[in-house]
């Protein structure tokens, strides 16, 4: 069983993004860089996936600048046998369109039974790279999934979504993204981590992969805005509890209307 | 006039979700700026072929198709579709409900197309020949401002954002049928919630629990149904054990825009703003004075929720009797 899982390095969801001076970029510097934490439940999920059936491999596969290595360490660290990472020269200039295409195109040069990627990166938040990537490849996708079962040669995975939960089943290869609920990712221990080290982690060009650049881009930035602050709230603090409770839903349904 | 907006709608049990009506209203505006047409797509099984419910949100013409192979709500299926219907209308934009459904489809309609697509756009405006959307980006810090250079474009709008027009249009129904291949993945089995209990991202009323309900959601949950709201939680809830994933809020949850949220017992990281902070309204109800979720709320009672919460309850049961 080959497993490739597709990791994206992203700023911590901590971190504070500013706009740069083009007006159109976020600031590279002071920012906490780590693996997207979707794509850490898939990468959970690929290991469990190789022990339960005893052999095959988990190949992590980047796009993106080569501070990304960090991310794809951390994966090799939980567990993964190699990273292979795509220099993207210009981090945060392709669109979701673009990325699918490079690592669909990788892909094809990668030999695989299931592919996994986190449901969504919480940088951009597109949810479209792991759907992109199965109708490039066209193998089959279950999204968003929450529970996973390997049989002989197929897949049944539950799928969550609003309004309640499905039950499917695929034949492989296909194309799984991860949704939280899956499982926790473990913590890459001492070991791990110093094993990490000797991991192979090919750092590859676009044109090692018969990519012609300029990549050819459908979106294009035109700004980069904060949203309006939101204003302090105003306090409600009569004498007693039931009193502020009252002119709360007063408020609420007469001014508001929002009851 | 210039080529069609073409609006694809949702359909679960041969019911339309609210996201559609939002996504028709949604591109008649857009098609009133750009002086053109709407028209509404229909992918399901069972559905009326009149489409009555979906009359008034200005469609100028509704294509629908009903085929018992949508039952197995197989993306494989509903992207085929859409390309035949796409290379039918040939439309300048496309827009769809960026619900799970709506991301999954759209994102495989966009790789096969090869065209550009704008996830969860909170607003879409015309400029110079071409349309600008605007979406949250990194868990809401910024908003992002960008034009898609391929014909057609297409977005996915985040749902409860766009308001719904409903007035006294009627479109014409052109009921198609395709020869459509099974899809690859097999449904087993559906499990639906509950219907008594609204969907969070389409609630009105959205009441959420923190690390001050100590796990006990009753209070939160007696709220929430007085109101017809939908339940959620913060973070911190979740990684407890105490509720489901799906119930989670936030960067790494749920992004949600009722017209009402009120947190409780929620101290407000930055991460729990991320996915609340476009709601009309937020109530905050915190022993803590200092609590950050003040700061970003519109009203706000310090006090213990298990006191603060019932009298509520009492106050609002008051007014609608």
């Amino acid at each position: 069983m080959d497993v490739v899982v597709l990791v994206k390095q992203v700023p911590d969801t901590a971190s504070n993004i500013e706009i740069a001076g083009d007006g159109q970029t976020i600031q590279l510097e002071n920012i906490k860089w780590v693996m997207n934490p979707y794509d850490e439940i898939a990468v959970e999920a690929a290991l469990r996936l190789r022990d339960e059936k005893g052999g095959g491999s988990v190949t992590i596969l980047s796009f993106g600048p080569k501070r990304s290595q960090e991310a794809i360490r951390t994966a090799l660290a939980m567990g993964a046998d190699k990273g292979i990472l795509i220099n993207d020269p210009e981090p945060y200039r392709v669109d979701t369109h673009t990325t699918a295409s490079v690592l669909a195109t990788a892909l094809k040069q990668i030999p695989y039974d299931i592919v996994f990627s986190g449901a969504r990166s919480v940088d951009h938040d597109n949810f479209q790279t792991g759907s992109a990537v199965a109708q490039m490849l066209d193998i089959p996708q279950i999204t968003q999934v929450i529970g996973l079962e390997m049989g002989d040669k197929s897949l049944t995975c539950t799928q969550i979504t609003e309004g309640g939960q499905f039950v499917r089943t695929c034949p492989v290869p296909a194309l799984i993204t991860t949704q939280r609920g899956l499982n926790d990712p473990r913590y890459p221990s001492l070991p791990g981590i110093m094993k990490a080290k000797k991991k192979p982690l090919e750092i590859k060009e676009l044109a090692d992969m018969g990519i012609d650049e300029p990549l050819a881009i459908n979106s294009r930035m035109l700004s980069l805005e904060f949203p309006k602050p939101r204003k302090a709230a105003q306090m409600i603090q009569e004498e007693t509890v039931k009193e502020s409770a009252a002119r709360l839903v007063q408020i609420l349904h007469n001014e508001v209307k929002a009851i | 006039m210039t080529q069609t907006i073409l609006a694809i709608t949702e359909v679960r049990n041969a019911s339309f979700r609210k996201v559609s009506f939002e996504v028709i209203s949604a591109a008649r505006r857009l098609a009133d700026q750009m002086n053109t047409s709407v028209t509404a797509v229909v992918l399901g099984r069972g559905i009326d072929p009149a489409a009555n419910d979906l009359q008034g949100y200005g469609a100028d013409k509704i294509v629908l198709v009903n085929d018992p192979l949508f039952s197995s709500h197989d993306s494989d299926v509903y992207v085929q579709a859409l390309a035949e219907i796409v290379d039918q209308e040939s439309p300048a934009v496309i827009l769809c409900g960026g619900s799970g459904y709506g991301k999954e489809v759209c994102a495989r309609l966009a790789a096969k197309l090869s065209i550009g697509m704008v996830s969860d756009c909170t607003a879409i405006e015309p400029a110079d020949g071409t349309v600008v959307y605007t979406r949250p980006i990194f868990g809401g810090k910024l908003n992002a401002k960008l034009v898609l250079d391929s014909r057609p474009g297409m977005a996915t709008l985040r749902p409860n954002v766009f308001d719904i027009i409903k007035g006294d249009t009627q479109a014409e129904v052109q009921v198609l049928s395709l020869s459509l291949e099974k899809g690859r993945c097999e449904l087993i089995e559906q499990k639906l919630s509950k219907a008594e209990t609204a969907d969070l991202t389409e609630a009105d009323i959205v009441v959420a629990g923190g690390r001050g309900t100590n796990g006990d959601f009753a209070p939160i949950e007696n709220l929430a149904g007085l109101l017809n709201g939908a339940v959620a939680a913060s973070r911190t809830v979740i990684d407890e054990g105490w509720r489901p994933h799906s119930d989670q809020v936030g960067q790494t949850g749920v992004v949600v825009t009722p017209n009402l949220y009120i947190a409780c017992g929620i101290s407000g990281a930055v991460q729990h703003f991320a996915g609340m902070s476009g709601s009309k309204t937020i109530v905050a109800v915190n022993k803590d004075a200092g609590a950050p979720i003040f700061t970003k709320s519109d009203y706000g009672i310090v006090g213990d929720l298990f006191e603060v919460v019932p009298a509520l309850i009492d106050e609002i049961k008051a007014i609608q009797e």
